[in-house]
């Protein structure tokens, strides 16, 4: 799956408008993620997982920055994202299950907080864009 | 023990009696075969599915999303057993319409997003859980009868 020039544009406006949000809107997306799918809290045994959680906080915002950065590098995510790649292959290994419970939440907060900017064409756009990332995070696990 | 417990199946049923079910039938089918348009394969004789912008005001698309989500309204009324209240459903979408259970999944989560859409800051992490586990069990009811 290919991201097209139409795709890469939409992307990029949407995730403009987020601006300075896109670290509360990755926590609530990580809140999300841990409330429609319990499983993912497996990952995070360390960590205090309840609503307003410093630490989800924190991981939200990392996760957001990361996503940040994948939009300005959309012409070349391997690249960008080489080192997530190897922390996640390596490292963190999770499952690659769990790309797609993240994602789903993130469409849903960024549905919920910018319902002019989320329509059909910017939801495919964003789905496909989630979904190269994932792939990308998911490529040296074998 | 309960599919919902009883807080869950007010959340559900709070939200649900906001919407407009013949709308967001049609906004969910046409976002469906927007973001994953491999689904449209169940749709030829649809007509103009060319672009999002003619998905979305296809008449046909919008009258098969209002059937599709009255039948699931309906079955939120049996939410303790969706595998009864669908079994006969199950068996047409394998026997006659041919239809891979995952995209039971994927429309569950469109309209995920499409309630989401409609709802925004009341549609929260605990209202949204209760709709995956909705999604989830009908997707699972509408598969059950597969072979």
């Amino acid at each position: 799956m290919v991201l097209s020039s139409a795709d890469k544009n939409n992307v990029k406006a949407c995730w403009g408008k987020i601006g300075s949000h896109a670290g509360e809107y990755g926590a609530e997306a990580l809140e999300r993620t841990f409330c429609s799918f319990p499983t993912t809290k497996t990952y995070f045994p360390h960590f205090d997982l309840s609503h307003g959680s410093a630490q989800v906080q924190a991981h939200g915002q990392k996760v957001a920055d990361a996503l940040t950065k994948a939009v300005a590098h959309i012409d070349d995510l391997p690249n960008a994202l080489s080192d997530l790649s190897d922390l996640h292959a390596y490292k963190l290994r999770v499952d690659p299950v769990n790309f797609k419970f993240l994602s789903h939440c993130l469409l849903v907060t960024l549905a919920c907080h910018h319902p002019e900017e989320f329509t059909p064409a910017v939801h495919a756009s964003l789905d496909k864009f989630f979904s190269a990332v994932s792939t990308v995070l998911t490529s040296k696990y074998r | 023990m309960s599919f919902l417990s009883a807080e869950e199946k007010g959340l559900v049923n709070g939200l649900w009696s906001k919407v407009n079910v013949d709308e967001v039938g049609g906004e969910a089918l046409g976002r469906l075969l927007v973001v994953y348009p491999w689904t449209q394969r169940f749709f030829q004789s649809f007509g103009d599915l060319s672009s999002a912008d003619a998905i979305m005001s296809n008449a046909k698309v919008k009258a098969h999303g209002k059937k599709v989500l009255n039948s699931f309204s309906d079955g939120l009324k049996n939410i303790d057993d969706l595998k009864g209240a669908f079994a006969k459903l199950s068996e047409l979408h394998c026997d006659k319409l041919h239809v891979d259970p995952e995209n039971f999944r994927l429309l569950g989560n469109v309209l995920v997003c499409v309630l989401a859409h409609h709802f925004g800051h009341e549609f929260n992490p605990q209202v949204q859980a209760a709709f995956q586990k909705v999604v989830a069990g009908v997707a699972s009811a509408l598969a059950h009868r597969y072979h």
